[in-house]
């Protein structure tokens, strides 16, 4: 990627508007082993998840007797950043694994699968910033890929501000460089945010607006998870309804 | 936290919502009230910095160790800020010794988060010589007591155990490096405390109670610094926020932290 040339224009590091998404693609149904999948680029980002379950639990005695547990992995190859990392899963991938599960417990029935598990695997090939955001909008394609009945798709991404402007859906180079970062996950349906984190400063103004901005882009997002699932399944607008 | 919801804790929850849904808490306190906070620095004498945080019955010791090591590749004229938490088997029955959980790993990266982001030290004046050497600097937290709201309790302890501390003092002379028996006083540039809110049914309540940690459907933590600037969010529990309740949030917590701030 050639480096920018003005500083001085609202266009971004690659070109973008502030509030515009990286190109984003999701692909459903892409594991032929797993019970439900999804293939996600976002940006540069490129990650797979399945979905395992709901089964047994093992170790029996993690088994909820009401309800099924959520379980999630996020793990990060180790040639998806540069320079290599170790596959051991570190501090942060498993305060990503815990997060990942509050942003997509809020949308699923747990409470109809007692004693079982959900396994939800996110596998990272390549990393580009946001990766947490990318995962989670696979799982939440992925879950429904598996025929897991949820209140309604979980679409995620970020906001954030970078030389004094509140952006959209930052990379990897913005995050590193930017002043904030806020991943936030948002259920449209239900209105509820289900993710949300912060690092940086931002005004308490900005870190509103992050938000607002933030859940433009969830919405955006829930259009393009939407269209994954009718490909699959090949409904029609109003049956998908 | 993925607890078990027993029989037991789904009466208590019943009970808990109840009371919290007209106002009230379970020891008596509003929604919006602390617990008594107190705070000793200096209670350690073989660390540069140390400091105890009581919050109510919860009780975290925080040591602030300096050292001198090699900085990450890619901040070479950078000192480097470390945070690590252990919960000890003693504060509670239901920790137990073992490697990190994912409870502890999270209070440690979120206080860590905190202190990060709002550059509370200027890492680049703890390079000694870039590259080669730089200040180690240990931020360990250790919970002797639980009964809810550790982050906040830890952030308080940490930016007093910090405030307090007395780094050692290195000359350098061509890239050697050398410890003299002074000291001096740590700068910090910014004081970011940890306000946590939890949500149970429709209410929001702060500093929760080990109980009302147990039975919440989920929590906030903001972090602010003296500014009212936000430096920290993390959001965890099985249930969102709506846009509305965030702003509350927010609002709640840059009130609290000017109430928690007279203590440091």
């Amino acid at each position: 990627m050639s480096k920018k040339k003005s500083k001085k224009t609202t266009k971004r590091f690659d070109g973008r508007k502030p509030d515009e998404l990286r190109p984003l693609k999701i692909e459903s149904g892409v594991l032929p082993h797993a019970d439900g999948s999804a293939y996600i680029e976002m940006g540069r980002n490129k990650i797979l998840v399945g979905v395992f379950g709901p089964r047994e639990m093992h170790p029996k005695r993690f088994s909820k007797p009401n309800m099924a547990t959520l379980r999630c992995r996020y793990h990060m190859a180790p040639f998806s950043v540069d320079p290599r990392r170790s596959p051991a899963p570190s501090r942060r991938d498993n305060e990503i694994s815990m997060v990942m599960r509050y942003a997509l417990e809020p949308a699923v029935f747990l409470e109809r699968y007692p004693r079982s598990v959900i396994d939800v695997y996110a596998e990272i090939l390549e990393a580009d910033g946001g990766t947490r955001t990318a995962c989670i909008n696979a799982a939440s394609v992925a879950l429904v890929d598996a025929g897991i009945p949820v209140r309604d798709l979980v679409a995620s991404c970020a906001a954030g501000k970078i030389d004094g402007q509140l952006v959209l859906d930052l990379g990897d180079y913005e995050d590193k460089e930017g002043d904030a970062d806020v991943p936030l996950a948002y259920m449209p349906k239900t209105e509820h945010v289900t993710l949300l984190q912060m690092d940086g400063i931002l005004s308490q103004d900005d870190f509103n607006g992050c938000i607002d901005m933030a859940i433009e882009g969830c919405k955006q997002i829930y259009e393009v998870q939407r269209e994954a699932l009718k490909k699959k399944y090949g409904l029609d607008e109003g049956e998908a309804n | 936290m993925s607890r078990n919801v027993g029989i037991a804790s789904r009466l208590k929850r019943n009970k808990i919502t109840e009371v919290v849904a007209s106002g009230k808490r379970m020891d008596g306190r509003d929604l919006l009230d602390y617990r008594e906070i107190q705070i000793k620095t200096g209670v350690l004498e073989k660390v540069e910095g140390s400091a105890e945080a009581y919050l109510g019955k919860t009780r975290v010791l925080v040591g602030v160790k300096f050292g001198k090591g090699y900085p990450f590749d890619d901040t070479p004229d950078k000192g480097v800020l470390m945070t690590n938490a252990e919960f000890t088997p003693i504060a509670h029955p239901t920790f137990e010794p073992g490697p990190p959980d994912e409870r502890s790993i999270e209070l440690a990266r979120v206080v860590d988060r905190g202190l990060r982001s709002a550059e509370i030290l200027d890492m680049k004046k703890l390079c000694l010589v870039p590259g080669k050497s730089v200040y180690m600097v240990h931020v360990d937290i250790y919970v002797l007591s639980y009964d809810g709201n550790l982050i906040d309790c830890s952030a308080l302890a940490a930016i007093a155990a910090l405030k307090t501390a007395k780094m050692p003092v290195y000359t350098v002379k061509d890239e050697n490096v050398k410890l003299t028996k002074k000291t001096k006083a740590v700068k910090i540039l910014r004081e970011p405390l940890a306000v946590s809110i939890v949500k149970i049914g429709d209410s929001l309540l702060v500093d929760p109670s080990a109980d009302e940690e147990e039975v919440m459907d989920a929590r906030i933590t903001i972090t602010l610094d003296e500014k009212g600037n936000v430096c920290t969010i993390q959001k965890v529990g099985s249930v969102g926020f709506t846009r509305d309740e965030l702003k509350t949030a927010v609002q709640i917590a840059a009130e609290k932290v000017e109430e928690l701030r007279k203590n440091v």
